[in-house]
């Protein structure tokens, strides 16, 4: 095989690379997944909890899809009584990406009404996948027990 | 249904961009790179490293492949729903430059397949962001900051 076909093969490598990565992050994004509690309380976020449930953002200064997180998040959170929306500056807060293992942006978590990390995800949701997310599968809003 | 504090960088944010310029862009870049891997073509690459540098040094909106865009594309289209920040972008640029300039050393010191690899992995970030959307600042976010708070003086 002389160069010419080594060079379509790579040309074809990196392709089935690139469609993959591509179609394992999109089907990645928005994903919950639910995570042993680490614990954030307001002194932590430098904002309050919410009385049933926070969602803590992590974005950085330049990043798009953060953006568009956002807006998908307050649209829920906004009809949604007793979820706090809270944005982290990650580069500000570094400290806190590095404890929460934050790799990439946008990355939210969703405490509940104690500040337990009751699960997380990353990229662009849907609004159903932040509903999904709220209610952790009981139906209920995480934090929701008891009211 | 309360929001916090927006993160603040202090700085003053450069005027929005259509976004679809920069996925124009990247789709030019990636049928570039692509040819690129095809031929083994050490000018190719050359061209595409300046092409790169051109928009990592002195902006998106600089690039030749973004004045295509506004000539060709653009007219074509209705005004855009909304602008982005051209500062992801760019980044991406002087990712591409960084992979792609070296990529352009190595050929002309002779190491075998310098080209086609670095063009190859340019092509996956080119295509991953026109095809996908993808923000390769966001996935390499904590990467970078811990490379920037290690250049850091200790706080």
């Amino acid at each position: 095989m002389g160069w010419t076909g080594v060079r379509v093969v790579l040309l074809a490598a990196f392709v089935v690379l690139a469609v993959g990565l591509g179609l394992w992050r999109r089907q990645a994004d928005g994903r919950v997944r639910p995570v042993e509690g680490q614990v954030l309380n307001a002194a932590d976020l430098g904002f309050a909890l919410g009385r049933l449930a926070t969602l803590v953002q992590f974005s950085t200064a330049t990043c798009t899809p953060c953006r568009q997180a956002r807006r998908v998040l307050a649209r829920v959170a906004e009809r949604t009584p007793g979820v706090a929306l809270v944005e982290v500056d990650a580069e500000e807060r570094l400290d806190l990406a590095r404890e929460l293992r934050v790799h990439r942006t946008p990355t939210v978590l969703v405490l509940d009404s104690l500040g337990t990390v009751v699960s997380r995800f990353s990229g662009v949701p849907s609004e159903d996948q932040v509903e999904v997310a709220l209610r952790s599968g009981t139906g209920r809003i995480v934090g929701g027990a008891g009211g | 249904m309360s929001t916090g504090p927006s993160p603040g960088d202090g700085s003053i944010r450069p005027a929005g961009i259509d976004p679809r310029g920069p996925r124009f862009a990247a789709a030019l870049t990636g049928l570039v790179l692509a040819v690129t891997v095809l031929t083994g073509s050490a000018w190719l690459l050359a061209f595409q490293v300046a092409v790169f540098a051109v928009g990592s040094l002195a902006g998106v909106s600089a690039s030749p492949y973004a004045f295509l865009y506004r000539r060709l594309v653009r007219p074509r289209l209705s005004p855009p729903a909304e602008l982005e920040d051209p500062r992801p972008p760019r980044f991406a640029q002087t990712v591409g430059l960084a992979v792609t300039g070296v990529g352009l050393v190595a050929a002309v010191a002779g190491v075998p397949l310098a080209v086609e690899v670095s063009a190859g992995l340019a092509f996956i970030a080119a295509f991953l962001n026109a095809a996908f959307g993808l923000c390769l600042g966001c996935e390499l976010y904590l990467l970078l900051a811990r490379m920037r708070a290690g250049r850091a003086s200790p706080a």
